[in-house]
């Protein structure tokens, strides 16, 4: 099938961008996305023209390097990552605009590369369980009732992509921070540390200049891994009780 | 070449010129025989005890003043760096990634093997320990293999503490499930993401150091170089590396007094592999032009449970976890004329369900080169299924009946969903279709016992070097190497290393460093300056479909000699007429792929060279020409029971040099694997 794409051309931080328009006129429908994109940059090379660059790694939706806005959504129509969007999703004679996240926190590298340090930079404000090496004690000694095993795990699918923030009318990443503050919060081998990963983590959040949740719901709507909304609001809970203690103590 | 390992370790002389074929061939030459000798002897419960006894200390308060650096953030590297910062030394990271949670062993999906008998069926350290001796074919290092299945229990302790949520039963308690090629349920797993669940866990870890600023973490940074400067005495020590920052390309020199490789496979020889895009083997095969030996290049292992290539486009392929085979049933039609048919309308009398025929005791859990080369006989013989006829069928019907969809769903829920979305079928209602592909390398940088290159200083870890798996990796044991490696081993034997640091400061104007960085400046200017007609990509591609087609499931004396032709020229064609676009001077990420391409086209030639030499086949190599009457791989112990490592030839254009070192099992007798 002929596409059209209309792809964010940014040289460098401190360029202005443009959309410039391509068309690739034999697209598969089994292609993935990347693939896709992979063909155009195949094209703009022979033709002697700089290829889009756009960050991609594993390429089967688990790394959380790959994301891009798709006509307007973080990672394109379907709940994935962009990596594992398939060009079926598309018909012949379609226009796709093709944009990096969008959000102050993440500023553009390159075309549709940006940079998502803020969030290593979230996780090492409280991100973790301090257990040394060596410290740890027989496995099976904390047992973790199923349910809440779970439920951690469900919010430890979260893969980093930063889809949350770039739909988020406000920037806000309390979607990836929740997760984290929820995955850990629910284990007996993390409640040590809950007040202050909580504290630590919200107050990196807002130096990175993210913005607040007001409880809109895209980012959960964006979300690959679907994390649920009701993270944040154990984020609230862990925050109101944290923020309680600090101040009686 | 016909000669034998020299078991008594006595010296084979370098070939001299015009030698005879004793001791040359016309792709190689024979070097000394080499030994380990960092191993201890004794009873092989104590050595790593033994080892940690005998191994220096440093003072905590001298760990400050010692740098180590360490490239490469997957479980390997990034375990090493938290724990070293942990010890409190200063540490210095590098990945290429944007994040270092984002390395490719977060991708694996099974689970991690730990010896801890949970399900009180029969499992030891020993067990593990003769398990993965026999899984590797007899061609791993009984030592190093004891030591991995000790640490592994620990590994569970230690991710269990970090919050790693593995899946647990009802009571709370820790779960298992069993894996290809064992009969005892030892494998921990989260879901479908064991690899994410574990690399977080280190990723937080290496964060938290970060974050106490006894880590400095540079992403986007790739390895281009190995500094090596001699000390006193005249020995060449690693003392740091060359980096290009990928955002600005600048080219930085880093030194330290200890440099650690944790840079992951090279599967992307292939160019189609399970790897990540960006995975790549341009740090170790920088190291090995530097002097370091590469072991065992040719063991590739093929996974035989990927979903099959759909056309010339594909970029990579995926693997599904072969924790499938647990409760899938693998057949293709008994008739040629099936192959077309929807597979729901083949009745049960017409399938073909070959790997329980052929071996009743393993059945669908044969190890994973065993399944790979029955489904390309299979294919082979016409019964494929698919597109091209490349695949075979993975059937869920029988356990959906048996356990129900919702117990399948909890299991395999996300590799289900996956399968749907790339192949835009139900698998839940028509079989799978998969199809072996290239997904982990057993070779790598030679190490000894303490993970030491045969570069002092120059410590390797995780899938880039090549020592607990022999020929043949089993399921969901690279996690726990790359993990035992990183929190368990490297923290002890560095140690001994750096006691006798801190070395000489190396100034950035040391000749030695200037060296480095012009190396790999006219290197990028010289692909820069080429502006072809072929693209990286297209040489690529090619190298990988020479790779396949003569270096892949089976291989022979034929094939590979023509191989090697065929990439030689292509290495030329890459120097002549590769087109690189852009500059040195900003994110170039065709510029990226050029550099790792071109160290492709060398691995791929030695990987070739070191399959023609090793006429036999074992583990995750076949050779045509070594097979019994059924068509199983066949050993050949008297003349092959050895590493072969590799050293890069001197002078421009020479031929490899094969250094042996010879393989003795005390414990585990050595016999032909039988599946059957």
């Amino acid at each position: 099938m002929k596409i059209t794409v209309n792809v964010w051309r940014q040289q460098d931080a401190e360029s202005k961008g443009s959309m410039v328009p391509y068309v690739l006129d034999e697209v598969s429908e089994h292609m993935s996305f990347l693939e896709m994109l992979d063909v155009l940059n195949e094209q703009l090379t022979l033709e002697g023209n700089d290829p889009v660059a756009f960050d991609s790694d594993c390429r089967e939706g688990i790394c959380g390097t790959c994301g891009v806005v798709i006509n307007g959504i973080p990672h394109g129509p379907e709940v994935t990552t962009t990596c594992q969007l398939h060009m079926r999703t598309f018909k012949d004679g379609d226009v796709i605009d093709i944009e990096p996240w969008r959000a102050g926190s993440f500023p553009v590298i390159k075309d549709l590369v940006v940079d998502r340090g803020a969030f290593d930079r979230i996780i090492q404000a409280g991100g973790y369980i301090s257990a040394p090496t060596g410290s740890a004690v027989e496995a099976n000694n904390i047992p973790v009732p199923k349910a809440d095993a779970d439920h951690a795990f469900e919010a430890a699918t979260c893969i980093s992509c930063g889809a949350c923030v770039a739909a988020c009318p406000n920037g806000s990443a309390m979607l990836f921070t929740a997760a984290k503050i929820t995955h850990l919060g629910l284990l007996p081998q993390g409640q040590p540390e809950r007040d202050s990963r909580v504290l630590g983590m919200v107050e990196q959040h807002d130096a990175e200049g993210f913005g607040g949740c007001t409880n809109i719901g895209e980012c959960t709507a964006a979300c690959p891994k679907g994390i649920p909304l009701d993270t944040i609001s154990r984020l609230n809970r862990d925050l109101l009780g944290a923020l309680s203690r600090q101040t009686i103590g | 070449m016909t000669s034998t390992p020299n078991a008594t370790g006595d010296v084979t002389p370098d070939a001299p010129t015009g030698a005879s074929s004793e001791t040359e061939t016309e792709y190689h030459r024979l070097g000394e025989d080499i030994r380990d000798t960092a191993a201890p002897s004794g009873p092989i419960e104590r050595r790593w005890d033994d080892r940690m006894f005998g191994a220096r200390l440093v003072n905590p308060a001298n760990r400050r003043k010692i740098k180590v650096l360490v490239v490469g953030t997957g479980l390997a590297g990034a375990s090493a760096a938290a724990t070293l910062g942990e010890a409190g030394y200063q540490v210095e990271t590098f990945c290429y990634q944007d994040s270092p949670r984002r390395a490719h062993s977060i991708a694996a999906q099974g689970g991690i093997n730990a010896a801890k008998n949970y399900r009180n069926d029969g499992d030891s350290i020993y067990r593990l320990f003769y398990d993965t001796v026999k899984g590797g074919d007899f061609r791993a290092r009984e030592s190093n293999v004891y030591r991995l299945a000790q640490v592994s229990v620990n590994i569970i302790d230690q991710c269990v503490a970090q919050g790693v949520p593995f899946a647990r039963e009802y009571g709370g308690l820790l779960d298992n499930r069993s894996f290809g090629g064992v009969q005892v349920s030892r494998t921990f797993y989260a879901r479908g993401q064991t690899g994410q669940q574990l690399l977080i866990g280190a990723y937080q870890a290496l964060e938290r150091q970060i974050a106490a600023g006894t880590v400095t973490m540079n992403t986007r940074h790739e390895m281009l170089e190995l500094i090596l400067v001699p000390d006193a005495e005249g020995v060449e020590r690693a003392r740091g590396i060359v980096v290009r920052d990928m955002v600005t390309g600048e080219i930085e020199s880093h030194t330290a007094d200890a440099v650690v490789l944790a840079t992951g496979g090279y599967g992307n020889v292939f160019f189609l592999s399970t790897n990540a895009m960006g995975s790549n083997t341009t740090a170790t095969w920088r190291a090995h032009k530097k002097g370091a030996y590469f072991a065992n290049p040719c063991y590739t292992q093929i996974h035989p449970t990927c979903i099959p290539v759909s056309g010339d486009y594909q970029s990579k392929l995926t693997l599904m976890s072969e924790s499938l085979r647990n409760d899938g049933r693998i057949w293709v039609p008994k008739n040629k004329e099936d192959a077309e048919k929807d597979p729901r309308d083949i009745a049960e009398d017409d399938r073909d369900y070959y790997l329980e025929r052929i071996y009743p005791s393993f059945g669908n859990l044969v190890p994973r080169d065993i399944a790979s080369r029955a489904a390309k006989y299979q294919c082979d013989d016409g019964k494929g299924v698919g597109p091209g006829g490349l695949g075979v069928y993975l059937d869920f019907a029988d356990a959906i009946e048996r356990l129900g969809r919702p117990a399948v769903e909890a299991k395999y829920g996300n590799l289900f969903d996956m399968y749907a979305r790339i192949t835009g079928e139900d698998p839940y209602e028509r079989p799978m279709r998969i199809y072996p592909a290239v997904h982990y390398v057993m070779g790598g940088l030679w190490v000894d016992y303490d993970l030491q290159t045969n570069i002092t200083g120059l410590f390797c870890a995780g899938e880039a070097n090549f020592s607990d798996h022999g020929a043949n990796r089993l399921g969901a044991s690279a996690l726990m190497q790359g993990l035992a490696d990183g929190y368990f081993v490297l923290p002890n034997t560095l140690a001994d290393y750096l006691a006798g640091s801190p070395f000489e400061k190396i100034a950035d104007d040391h000749p030695a460093v200037l060296e480095a960085r012009q190396a790999v400046e006219e290197r990028l200017q010289k692909m820069l300056a080429i502006n072809g007609t072929r693209t990286v990509d297209s040489i690529h591609k090619e190298l990988g479909q020479i790779m396949w087609e003569y270096c892949g499931m089976e291989r022979s004396e034929e094939g590979l000699t023509k191989a090697i032709g065929l990439i030689r020229e292509l290495q030329n064609e890459f120097w002549t007429n590769v087109k690189v676009t852009g500059t040195n001077e900003e994110l170039n990420q065709t510029l990226e792929r050029a550099g790792r391409v071109a160290d492709f086209l060398e691995l791929g030639e030695l990987m070739c060279i070191d399959a023609l030499n090793r006429r036999e086949s074992c583990g995750g190599h076949f050779r045509a020409e070594s097979q019994t009457e059924d068509g199983e791989a066949l050993r050949h112990d008297d003349e092959f029971a050895y590493v072969s490592a590799w050293e890069h030839p001197a002078e421009v254009g020479g031929k490899p040099i094969l250094h042996k070192e010879p393989l003795e099992y005390e414990y585990v007798e050595m016999k032909a694997r039988s599946y059957k």
